[in-house]
């Protein structure tokens, strides 16, 4: 191609649209706002999500949830290694968004972007450990078998890092559905291009439609009925405020939600360790009769 | 009827506990920064015998001044405390876990006579549960490096522990026990009807030699938890009682950095499929809703009995409970004991007028309720659909609900229609049907071909709004540690 002709050639937009039961809507409120990088650039209209888009996405997170979670630790463990493997193939992409909406320099964003890829590895190799790590069988006095296990927790909505649109955001969605929750994100306000297109990533790893559900928009408008939805079993508010956090806090008590707390520091380059892996699980304890087999004594 | 054969050939004699095995004072004092004192404002309530009204003593109540007081007496202690090497901790619990089996008898009959609940129940459960569960954190204190959360977890500080009636010496235990092994300081409010074995087991910390302060006991009322609870200085909370109150719990510590675990109602599921053994499961039933007086948050208060089997489990389950003796809690033959106070007599009754009022059928056990004290008989509701409130409301109380299904789908299904997920039972001798049921139920707990057993090393706690965290196990720690 000659430098001429590249001059010439108007590139292609892309329409930046949610990602809601693995299908890619606009928001059904018809709104969308300006996404700029950091210099004040205009970068493109993101969807301006609503309390319904977020309600429609509860749904969508609520119907994949009996199928994710009841798939085998191992298939979930394949399916998030392939989300690892599309995004290394779009590597580029990320770089440029990660750059632009973080201020980054390209080789900035670069190491930014290979962290998100590695991370979700880490967490794809997770699936099928935590079980073994956290649970196990308790010695009980007396005759039986008496088992724990982690299960996921249900329908979890998570508030995005307003800072680290990519490392950040995929942080903290890859361990709750590692551990078999379905996921409603709010993507940064600021910064949601990463997200909206984590979801075109998502479309095409095999991870079923609905595990993740993609918003963009404010957090002060969605978060508020997502933290009081009835069928949403937990929340974490990672990217919110203190004061929006402490309000979905006393919202997320209406049914009792498991709720994460922002940190006041997060450093997402850090080894994330198993916190976020174990904090939307529940520990099921099962007790079996083993019976009295060998209650008279021998010893064989 | 064959039962009238069974009652008059099999007659018991009554066969009281001694009551001469424990001395209750005319008064108690709360219990702060190792001393009895009295409330700052001079109030006091009067604890009762529920089977007898015979009021049992007059005990200090704590006000917001008081829980001021034993906060500062806990965060005071807690340097030391939590600086302790964790062996010599862990020494302390095993003192105390040891001189509660030496005083195991006087401990039982006193939760009895306080509680109402039968003598067999605080002698064979309560207190071996109880002594097991300090037991078994003490070996923890020690070893909090090898539990799965970093090398060197740390105590949060001052815990805020509120606890209910039902089990007043072993849900004290499961606060404490867990909370001092991973060396943080306690202030305990035990519940208003039940405040005497905690004011007891404040003088077993005195015996062990406890530090002042790091144990505080706060008999009280509500506005007590509430003001605990709410305290800026401190840094965990733990609460088991009503979902309602635990919800107000939740509002209450948001936007803090309070630790908050929960241990609230349920509506336990038992299952009964054709196939089960049909009089282990009647057993089960029972144990499942009629220990304690039903006063249990793991219940197994709604029955769901395979369609096929319905008619013989119930005629077999209203036969057994024709059997059930109601009565002194102290004889040693009783099997439902009194419920704990007149106002949660007065909840059982009225939803249980209710479950009659929305067209469910009601049968009671024939049995003669004493005069004085409060009484329920074991009861049991037919024709229940899942609408109706006897099946989504906790009764907490001897009420049973019975609903059918035809599919282990519909019995999950309804097992799990329920804003509660506590508890659940299977009763079947297929091996492959239990676990397939048993995954997937939502509930914290399940027994299969069991019930209401328990462990300290064993994990419990709920789904849904029946709470989060687990009590007991290796799992119990982390509600306790800085992690």
């Amino acid at each position: 191609m000659s430098e001429k002709s590249e001059q010439q050639r108007l590139s292609v937009f892309k329409t930046y649209k949610l990602y809601v039961g693995g299908k890619f809507p606009r928001s059904e409120s018809g709104r969308v706002y300006a996404v700029q990088d950091s210099k004040g650039k205009w970068l493109a209209n993101a969807p301006l999500s609503s309390r319904k888009d977020g309600r429609d996405a509860v749904v969508a997170a609520r119907k994949a949830f009996g199928g994710w979670s009841g798939a085998t630790a191992y298939n979930r463990g394949q399916v998030l290694y392939r989300v690892a493997e599309m995004l290394e193939g779009r590597r580029d992409q990320f770089v440029r968004e990660v750059a632009e909406a973080e201020g980054l320099s390209r080789s900035k964003a670069a190491a930014v972007v290979d962290a998100a890829i590695d991370r979700w590895v880490w967490y794809a190799g997770w699936t099928d450990k935590i079980g073994q790590v956290v649970g196990g069988a308790n010695p009980v006095a007396g005759p039986f078998l008496n088992l724990s296990t982690p299960e996921p927790t249900g329908v979890v909505a998570v508030i995005a890092p307003q800072e680290s649109s990519f490392l950040g955001l995929v942080s903290v969605i890859a361990p709750v559905i590692a551990t078999g929750s379905t996921v409603v994100v709010i993507a940064g306000e600021a910064s949601p291009l990463p997200a909206l297109s984590l979801g075109e990533v998502l479309a095409t790893s095999d991870v079923p439609g609905g595990v993740v559900n993609v918003l963009s928009g404010k957090a002060s408008e969605i978060a508020p009925s997502l933290a009081a939805h009835q069928d949403v079993n937990g929340i974490d508010l990672t990217g919110a405020d203190p004061a929006l956090a402490k309000e979905l806090e006393i919202a997320a008590a209406d049914n009792l939600k498991r709720v994460r707390r922002p940190q006041p520091v997060e450093d997402f380059t850090a080894d994330p360790g198993t916190d976020r892996l174990t904090y939307f699980l529940e520990t099921k304890t099962v007790w079996h009769p083993t019976g009295s087999l060998g209650a008279s004594g021998s010893s064989y | 009827m064959t039962m009238d054969k069974q009652t008059s050939v099999f007659e018991y004699a009554p066969a009281p506990e001694s009551r001469s095995v424990v001395d209750i004072a005319p008064s108690y004092g709360l219990f702060i920064d190792g001393e009895f004192t009295d409330a700052a404002d001079g109030k006091v309530f009067k604890t009762v015998s529920p089977s007898t009204e015979e009021v049992l003593s007059e005990v200090a109540q704590a006000g917001e001044a008081d829980v001021e007081r034993a906060v500062q007496a806990a965060r005071k202690a807690f340097a030391k405390w939590s600086a302790l090497p964790g062996a010599e901790r862990g020494k302390y619990l095993f003192r105390i876990a040891r001189i509660i089996q030496e005083r195991s008898r006087e401990l039982a009959v006193l939760e009895t006579l306080d509680n109402g609940k039968p003598i067999k129940e605080t002698r064979d459960a309560d207190l071996p549960l109880v002594a097991a569960h300090f037991f078994y954190y003490a070996g923890w204190a020690d070893k909090l490096g090898h539990a799965g959360f970093g090398p060197a977890p740390k105590a949060l500080g001052v815990a805020g522990q509120v606890i209910p009636w039902n089990f007043p010496l072993l849900m004290l235990a499961w606060k404490i026990a867990p909370a001092l092994a991973t060396g943080n300081t306690v202030v305990l409010k035990p519940a208003e009807t039940t405040p005497l074995s905690a004011l007891f087991f404040a003088d077993i910390c005195r015996q062990a030699g406890l530090p002042k302060g790091v144990v505080n006991i706060l008999p009280g009322y509500g506005d007590a938890g509430a003001a605990l609870v709410a305290h800026p200085d401190v840094n965990k909370v733990a609460f088991t009682g009503s979902t309602a109150v635990g919800k107000q719990i939740a509002r209450t510590v948001a936007g803090t950095d309070k630790k908050l675990t929960l241990e609230l109602g349920g509506k336990g599921a038992n299952i009964v499929f054709d196939d089960a053994p049909i009089d282990q499961a009647v057993e089960g039933i029972v144990t499942g809703i009629f220990f304690n007086q039903g006063q249990v948050c793991c219940a197994g208060s709604r029955l769901l009995v395979q369609e096929s089997v319905q008619d013989e489990v119930l005629d077999r389950l209203k036969s057994r409970l024709s059997t059930l003796r109601l009565g002194d809690p102290l004889d040693k033959n009783t099997d439902i004991g009194a419920i704990n106070s007149a106002e949660q007599l007065a909840r059982i009754t009225a939803l249980a007028e209710t479950g009659e009022a929305e067209g469910a059928e009601r049968w009671s056990a024939p049995c003669e309720l004493p005069s004085s004290g409060y009484w329920f008989a074991p009861t049991l509701f037919t024709n229940v659909t899942q609408a109706h409130t006897v099946a989504r409301d906790e009764i907490f109380g001897p009420v049973l609900s019975v609903l059918t299904f035809r599919t282990p789908e519909e019995a999950v299904a309804k097992a799990n229609n329920t804003q509660y997920g506590l508890s659940a039972g299977i009763w079947t001798e297929k091996g492959s049907r239990i676990l397939a049921v048993a995954n997937r139920l939502r509930a914290g707990v399940v027994w299969a071909n069991t019930f209401n057993k328990f462990d300290p090393t064993s994990p419990f706690g709920g789904y849904k709004e029946s709470g989060f965290g687990r009590e007991g196990g290796r799992h119990g720690l982390e509600a306790y540690l800085d992690v």
